[in-house]
C-alpha cells in the first residue's frame, strides 16, 4: 500500500473569517493530530471558505469532532476512497542535462507532465491528478535526479451523489 | 450621526441585555473609553488588584450562582494576565466572558504601545474568541460571546475590541441578534440511545453511576438524584461534581480517583457498568485507562461529542445536555419498571456496604500534637452546619476538604479541577460572595496557594465583600512534600514554606480584613467562632497545621486504581 492510501481525506467547510485558518491549525498542534497537508480556498459562495485535510488515520473520529468544536466549521465530511475526486498539483524540476532531455521528455509524456520551464540543465514539469500518479511521476524521475520540488496539497470535493464514476475505485 | 452612540456605550448596554450587573476588572489605556462609559453605568465594577484575580473572580461567580461571570482587561499585559484564569475556566467548563480592548486597528501587526496577538494567545484557552475591529460589530460580538458560553458544553469566551472600535459610534438598536451557523449545541438524546442505555442497566449486575461536572453545569442535581433512587445506583461524584447528590445520601458513595475515597475507587473498578453523565474520563479518576474498571461496559452521556470515546470505548454514548438526557432516562425506565421495583443487586450493595465499613475515610486529631486539618475541616462544618459555599484552592487542603466537607446541594463546591491552579481560592472565592452576599462563603486555601493571589483581600476589604478564608498553614507546598516523602526518598527540593513569613494575621489587618490564628488543636473551635462572627469584613483565619500529614487513600499517577494506598504503611 502506498503512503497516501493511508491516509484520510477531509473537507471542512468553514466561515470565511479572517484566522479561520490559524484556528484549524492550532487545533490540530494543540491536539497533537498529524497533518498529511492542508489546503484553504474560496467556494462557490465567498462567506465559505473549504479545506481540504489529509491526515493519518487512526484518530479520524476524534479529527472530526474536534473540528466541528471550532465554532466557524460549518461541515466536516471523510471521504471514503473512490467518494471524492481528489487532485494535487506537483512542479518539479529535474537535472536533464542535454543528452537525456528527450528520454526524459518522453517518459513525461506518459504521465502527460507538461514542460513549463526549460534551463540549460534542468526542465521543470507540472503534473496535475490524482495523488498516486504524481507519487509514480516522482518516483519515475528520481532516476534522472530532482534538483527541487513542490506539491499543492490534495484538493478534494465529493462526487455527485448519482455519480456515473462513483463506484470507481481510486487508482492512486 | 444623531442616533449614534459610541463603542463603550454599544458595550455596556449590551452587557445589560445580557442581565449583568456585575463585572470584575482593570482599566488601562486601550480600555479607557469603555471605563469612561462605566462611570455612568448601572452595572457594578469591582476593581481587581490583578487581572488573574479578576478571571478568577468571574469564574468563582459564575460556579456559584450558575450564570455568566464578566472580567475586563486593558490591551498587552492585561490580556496576558487573563490567561490562567481563562485555561482555568476552559478546562472546568465555567461560563466566562472576558472584555479585553487591543491597540487602534491602525497600530495591529506594528507592535504598538501594550499590543498582543490576544486573540492567539486565547485561542488554545477559549471555548471562542473574536476580535472586534468595527463599532457596528460590537453588540453582536457581545451576544454571541455570551450564548456560546453558557449553552452546549459552557466555557470562556473572550472579546478583544480594538480602541477605535470603542471610540468610534453607531447606532444601536437593542436586538440580540446573533449569527453563528455552524454552531449546534445537541439538547436532548437520541432515543433509541436513550432505551439502550435502560437496556443495558437493567442488566447490570454492578452498575455505578459516574456523576461528573456536567451535572453541575446542566443544573442537573434533582434529575440525577431522581435518577440515581429509581433504578437504586450506587453513584459517584467526581471532584467537579460533589454535592450534586447529598453526600448524605444512602446511593452516595463520594469522590473517586487519585485521593479519592476507597469505596468509590474500587466500585467503579469491580464494576460492570459505567453510567457517565458529564464526566470525562479525567486521569485523576481512572488512574491508567488501560487498567481501569476493566470489566466495565459504559454509557456516557456528555454535550460535548468529542468527550465520547475520548479516553474510553463507549457502548452507548449519548450526546445531550445531562438535565434534558437524565429526564429522558427517568422517563423511559419509569415506563420500562412499569411500577415494579427496580432491581435489588443486593449482593452488590453488600459489597460495597462492607468496602464503606471497612475502609472509611480516617483521621486523629491528638489532643497536644500539631492540628490536622481535616480536624480543623470537620468543625468547620460543623459551626456553619454545613450550610456554606466552600471555596478551595489546589494541593492537600483541597483534597481534604472535598473528602471531609459533606456537600449536601450543588454549587457549594468550587474548586480548580482541571488546570490545578494554585492562586484560584482567594478570588474565586470573593466572585462568589460578590454573586451570592446572602450566603456564607468559605475559602479553604493552602499557605502556598495563598500567596500567589493574595492581594485580592484588598479588593474583598474596599468592595466589602465579607468572605471568609482560611488559611492551612503547614508551611510548605504540601502536596508537591507528599509526592517528595513517597517517592523521592524525602528529598525536599523547594517545598519548605515558612510558618512565620509572611506574618498572615498582620497581613490580613494590612488589608483590611480581620486577621485570626490557631496554633494549638484547642484554639481551632474559638478561632472558627470568632471568625464566622465576623460579617462586616473579610476574615482570614490562619491554622498552623501538621507539615507532616499526608493526603490518603492514595493511587499512584499513571497507576492502576487496583492498587490504593490507604497510609505511609502501603508504600513499597
Ligand atoms: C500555579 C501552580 N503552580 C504550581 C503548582 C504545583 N503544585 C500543586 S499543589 C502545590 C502545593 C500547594 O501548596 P499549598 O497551597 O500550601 O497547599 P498544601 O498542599 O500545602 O495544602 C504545588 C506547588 C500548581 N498546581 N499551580
Ligand atoms: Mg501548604
Amino acid at each position: 500500500m502506498s503512503e497516501h492510501q493511508m491516509h484520510h481525506v477531509i473537507s471542512v467547510t468553514v466561515e470565511n473569517k479572517p484566522g479561520v485558518l490559524a484556528r484549524v491549525a492550532s487545533m490540530f498542534a494543540r491536539r497533537d493530530f498529524n497533518i498529511h497537508s492542508l489546503t484553504v480556498g474560496p467556494t462557490e459562495d465567498p462567506s465559505r471558505s473549504r479545506m481540504t485535510v489529509v491526515v493519518d488515520g487512526p484518530e479520524m473520529e476524534q479529527i472530526v469532532k474536534q473540528l466541528y468544536k471550532l465554532v466557524h466549521t460549518l461541515k466536516v465530511s471523510e471521504h471514503k476512497p473512490g467518494e471524492a475526486v481528489e487532485r494535487e498539483i506537483m512542479l518539479l524540476r529535474v537535472n536533464a542535462d542535454p543528452k537525456r532531455r528527450s528520454e526524459i521528455l518522453e517518459a513525461a509524456n506518459v504521465f502527460e507532465a507538461k514542460a513549463v520551464d526549460v534551463g540549460a540543465t534542468t526542465v521543470t514539469f507540472e503534473v496535475v491528478g490524482e495523488p498516486g500518479r504524481l507519487a509514480d511521476f516522482h518516483e519515475m524521475m528520481k532516476t534522472y535526479g530532482i534538483a527541487s520540488l513542490v506539491k499543492s496539497g490534495r484538493i478534494a470535493l465529493a462526487k455527485d451523489s448519482k455519480s456515473m464514476t462513483k463506484k470507481q475505485k481510486r487508482t492512486a | 450621526m444623531p442616533n449614534e452612540i459610541s463603542g463603550a456605550e454599544i458595550l455596556l448596554k449590551s452587557l445589560e441585555l445580557e442581565g449583568v450587573d456585575l463585572v470584575f476588572g482593570i482599566p488601562g489605556g486601550a480600555i479607557l473609553q469603555a471605563y469612561d462609559s462605566l462611570y455612568d453605568s448601572p452595572i457594578r465594577h469591582v476593581l481587581v488588584r490583578h487581572e488573574q484575580g479578576g478571571g478568577h473572580m468571574a469564574s468563582g461567580y459564575a460556579h456559584a450562582t450558575g450564570r455568566v461571570g464578566v472580567t475586563i482587561a486593558t490591551s498587552g499585559p492585561g490580556a496576558t494576565n487573563l490567561v490562567t484564569p481563562l485555561a482555568d475556566a476552559y478546562m472546568d467548563s465555567i461560563p466566562v466572558v472576558a472584555i479585553t480592548a487591543q491597540v487602534p486597528s491602525t497600530s495591529i501587526g506594528l507592535d504598538a504601545f501594550q499590543e498582543t496577538h490576544t486573540w492567539g494567545i486565547a485561542m488554545p484557552v477559549t471555548k471562542h474568541n473574536e476580535l472586534v475591529t468595527e463599532t457596528s460589530e460590537i453588540a453582536g460580538a457581545v451576544h454571541e460571546a455570551f450564548h456560546l458560553a453558557k449553552t452546549g458544553r459552557p466555557g470562556p469566551v473572550l472579546v478583544d475590541i480594538t480602541k477605535d472600535a470603542l471610540v468610534g459610534t453607531a447606532s444601536f438598536t437593542g436586538s440580540k441578534k446573533i449569527d453563528l451557523p455552524g454552531y449546534k449545541p445537541s439538547v436532548k438524546g437520541h432515543s433509541r440511545q436513550v432505551k439502550a442505555a435502560i437496556d443495558l442497566i437493567m442488566e447490570s449486575e454492578r452498575p455505578v453511576l459516574y456523576a461528573g461536572g456536567g451535572t453541575i453545569r446542566a443544573e442537573a442535581s434533582r434529575e440525577l438524584t431522581q435518577f440515581a433512587e429509581l433504578l437504586r445506583l450506587p453513584t459517584v461524584t467526581t471532584l467537579m461534581a460533589r454535592g450534586v447528590i447529598p453526600d448524605s445520601h444512602d446511593l452516595a458513595l463520594g469522590m473517586p480517583g487519585m485521593h479519592g475515597c476507597y469505596t468509590a475507587s474500587t466500585a467503579m473498578q469491580k464494576s460492570d457498568l459505567l453510567i457517565n453523565i458529564g464526566a470525562r474520563f479525567d486521569d485523576r479518576v481512572t488512574g491508567n485507562p488501560e487498567f481501569f474498571a476493566p470489566h466495565a461496559r459504559v454509557i456516557h452521556v456528555d454535550v460535548d461529542p468529542a468527550e465520547i470515546g475520548k479516553i474510553r470505548f463507549v457502548d452507548v454514548p449519548i450526546v445531550g445536555d445531562a438535565k434534558a438526557v437524565l429526564t429522558q432516562l427517568i422517563e423511559i425506565a419509569t415506563k420500562r419498571l412499569d411500577g415494579h421495583e427496580a432491581p435489588a443487586r443486593s449482593a452488590w450493595f453488600d459489597t460495597i456496604r462492607s468496602w464503606q465499613r471497612d475502609f472509611p475515610l480516617t483521621f486523629n486529631q491528638e489532643e497536644d500534637g500539631p492540628i490536622q486539618q481535616q480536624y480543623v475541616i470537620e468543625q468547620l462544618h460543623k459551626a456553619t452546619g454545613g450550610d456554606a459555599i466552600v471555596v478551595a484552592g489546589v494541593g492537600q487542603h483541597q483534597m481534604w476538604t472535598s473528602q471531609f466537607w459533606g456537600f449536601e446541594r450543588p454549587n457549594t463546591w468550587i474548586n480548580s479541577g482541571g488546570l490545578g491552579t494554585m492562586g484560584y481560592a482567594v478570588p474565586a472565592s470573593i466572585g462568589a460572595q460578590a454573586g451570592m452576599p446572602n450566603e456564607t462563603v468559605i475559602c479553604i486555601d493552602g499557605d502556598g496557594c495563598f500567596q500567589m493571589t493574595f492581594q485580592e483581600l484588598i479588593t474583598a476589604a474596599t468592595e466589602n465583600i465579607p468572605v471568609k478564608i482560611v488559611v492551612m498553614n503547614n508551611a510548605s507546598l504540601g502536596m508537591v512534600r507528599q509526592w517528595q516523602k513517597l517517592f523521592f526518598n524525602e528529598r525536599f527540593s523547594a517545598t519548605d514554606l515558612s510558618y512565620e513569613n509572611p506574618d498572615i494575621v498582620m497581613l490580613a489587618e494590612a488589608m483590611g480584613c480581620v486577621g485570626l490564628r490557631a496554633e494549638t488543636p484547642d484554639e481551632v473551635i474559638p478561632t472558627i467562632e470568632k471568625g464566622l462572627a465576623v460579617t462586616d469584613r473579610p476574615v482570614v483565619m490562619e491554622f498552623r497545621c501538621d507539615r507532616d500529614a499526608m493526603v490518603f487513600p492514595m493511587i499512584k499517577a499513571g497507576g492502576s486504581n487496583d492498587f490504593i494506598l490507604m497510609g505511609p504503611e502501603d508504600i513499597t
